[in-house]
């Protein structure tokens, strides 16, 4: 970056400008952080209070009826018959699992067997991916239920899992990395070393493609986390022990006139904690890979 | 000279690694999505009702939703305005959070951006403004409920002091309210979704020449020139982008819509066209509609398609194109001289 150009010509001061306006951007962004943190901050202060506390008023201290809550989750019969946190992450985990897994690794390997080999047909499946890439998933869903009804696979983690084998936006983005930064000299290397094509994939370009890889995984994992649209329409009879997290959630808040308040917030604070805490660790590569995607070339 | 190994090497074919490694991607797509989507527009051709013995019936159904039916038809006419209404709500929610979120994403975009602000803790803001994006959807709708909730004890209500008895405050409805819905799930589409839009416009951002910049400072350029005179003008093709896939996924807009409401019946004022989606074939799960659901996804599905193509008729490298271009006006020019010459000797 260049040095920095000053006019001081007594007019006011440039530096003085800068400084005023970097002070107003800082309140103004001050003022957004809030609106971002205050409504969870009145979410975790929520799930520690007691109902009669919670309708008597307002407040932003935490106090101590967590663990109350809780228990009133796990006894009260308006809550217990659907909602039980631990077997919803359980079963959120077990999908956003699977499928993070699945969609990784496959998605790396079609990207690479685009990217490494020649062969007829790869400038057709290119173009087939990149075109159904912009097809929403909505516009799929009833043929997909019609599909899942054929095949007898409603209420099953099969359909919610082994889709995501095929993500054609992630394959997009992998080859993208590969071709701009994975070196194939190192295939004909191994090659020659007696490698076979497979062994080269998963011992070679794999960990060289961590970096995309690890993006990948963190996006795909809190998006299957967070897709209430698929689970719904799979996990069509609602099943307690198969519900997921977003599905626990969706009930608890269409409960009409809550008896305790503090359950329902307790409730939601609970089914936002393992994706924030991702988050938190993992913010650092998220943005980024936020960033790199809206990077076109 | 190359050694017998390499020759050998080079010899051997690999092309069919190349089809084996993508082909569990074309497998699972085309049972998953793309038979899905074969279905979808056989489906919209067909009858509604139980799922053993559907009609072709043509057009039915793109009619019954889009052209007004016949006045003593009341299911048709009740599928025909719910879509129509269902519709009228998406692009009312779509516009209404688009213009304030990309305003505020490029306002934001552009100050933690600029060389001269000085600004500590730049990576702290951009992680709280990402973080609602990455919360469930349903987690969302019912903290916001809590928040902004019709009953006397949710949060905005208690701060009215519709809580007490004695000042006997009329607790403010707004999810019931037409317009305050509305309103709400603009808001927390923007809560959401103006963070992921920031750092999409900040990298647009950076991706252009920072001596440009450089030179406009140095010519003594205010800020609002900057913006205007260089920023903006070459950030207008990602800005279409934003603007064409924020249009594509307006058009998806589900969860908050679906979920915004106690009890069980929808928000009729904030249902959007995946709602409509949805419910065809889903709510009423034993006598689905499966006809009309089709045929909206298959409308979905055209509109999607022409915002799509505009997405690529904006991206496309007009530079590489103007010289594909010359390249073969060059080569005609070269044959219909060579040809030419041949008439001349």
């Amino acid at each position: 970056m260049s040095k920095r150009i000053t006019y001081d010509d007594g007019k006011g001061g440039y530096q003085t400008k800068v400084l005023v306006k970097s002070a107003l951007i800082y309140l103004a962004l001050i003022a957004l952080t809030l609106m971002c943190l205050i409504p969870i901050w009145i979410l975790v202060v929520n799930a520690t209070r007691a109902h009669t506390d919670i309708i008597s008023k307002v407040s932003l201290i935490p106090s101590t009826h967590l663990f109350d809550n809780m228990r009133t989750l796990k006894e009260n019969k308006l809550y217990n018959t659907f909602f039980n946190p631990l077997r919803g992450m359980l079963n959120s985990l077990i999908i956003a699992g699977g499928c993070c897994a699945l969609t990784v690794f496959f998605s790396g390997l079609t990207a690479y067997g685009l990217v490494v080999y020649d062969f007829k047909l790869k400038g057709p499946a290119f173009v087939f991916i990149l075109a159904v890439m912009m097809v929403p998933t909505q516009v799929t869903a009833v043929g997909f239920m019609n599909l899942l009804i054929k095949m007898k696979l409603l209420d099953s983690y099969i359909p919610l899992i082994v889709p995501s084998i095929a993500a054609p936006a992630i394959v997009f983005f992998m080859r993208q990395y590969m071709l701009s930064s994975f070196p194939l000299d190192i295939i004909e290397a191994a090659r020659i070393d007696g490698s076979n094509e497979f062994r080269t994939f998963l011992t070679i370009s794999i960990p060289m493609m961590k970096p995309a890889f690890a993006v990948q995984a963190i996006f795909a994992f809190i998006q299957k986390w967070n897709d209430y649209y698929t689970q719904s329409i799979v996990l069509v009879s609602g099943k307690k022990n198969q519900l997921t997290m977003p599905m626990m959630v969706q009930k608890v808040i269409s409960i009409d006139r809550s008896p305790d308040s503090g359950a329902n917030y307790t409730a939601i604070f609970l089914s936002i904690i393992p994706v924030v805490v991702i988050y938190v660790v993992l913010s650092k590569f998220i943005i980024g890979g936020v960033a790199a995607g809206g990077v076109k070339e | 000279m190359a050694t017998t190994a390499q020759s050998r090497i080079k010899s051997v074919s690999y092309a069919k690694y190349g089809y084996i490694f993508i082909l569990p991607f074309f497998i699972v797509y085309s049972i998953f999505s793309l038979w899905p989507l074969i279905q979808t527009f056989i489906l919209a051709f067909h009858s509604n009702g139980a799922r053993t013995d559907l009609d072709f019936v043509g057009l039915e159904n793109f009619k019954t939703i889009l052209a007004t039916p016949a006045e003593n038809d009341f299911k048709a006419m009740g599928i025909h305005e719910t879509f129509w209404r269902y519709m009228k709500n998406t692009v009312i929610i779509w516009v209404g959070n688009f213009i304030p979120q990309i305003a505020l994403s490029l306002l934001l975009a552009v100050w933690f951006t600029d060389l001269r602000v000085k600004m500590p803790g730049k990576g702290f803001f951009k992680v709280v403004m990402y973080m609602p994006n990455i919360i469930t959807a349903a987690s969302v709708a019912g903290l916001f409920l809590s928040l902004f909730g019709d009953s006397s004890y949710s949060v905005i209500n208690m701060l009215r002091g519709c809580s007490d008895p004695a000042k006997n405050v009329e607790p403010l409805k707004i999810i019931s309210s037409v317009w305050g819905a509305r309103i709400l799930v603009m808001f927390i589409q923007v809560w959401m979704w103006f963070g992921n839009t920031m750092i999409m416009l900040m990298s647009g951002i950076q991706g252009i020449n920072e001596s440009l910049f450089e030179a406009a400072e140095i010519d003594g350029a205010n800020s609002r020139q900057t913006f205007w005179k260089i920023t903006f003008p070459l950030l207008k093709t990602i800005m279409v982008y934003t603007l064409l896939t924020s249009m594509i996924g307006g058009l998806q807009m589900f969860d908050i819509p679906f979920m915004l409401h106690t009890g069980n019946v929808i928000n009729e004022n904030i249902a959007t066209v995946a709602v409509f989606v949805y419910q065809m074939f889903h709510a009423n799960f034993a006598k689905p509609s499966f006809g009309y659901s089709a045929a909206a996804s298959v409308i979905l599905f055209i509109i999607t398609s022409i915002l799509g193509a505009l997405v690529f008729w904006v991206q496309r490298d007009k530079d590489a194109m103007e010289k594909a271009k010359k390249r073969r006006q060059a080569i005609k020019e070269a044959k219909r001289r060579a040809k030419g010459g041949g008439f001349t000797i």
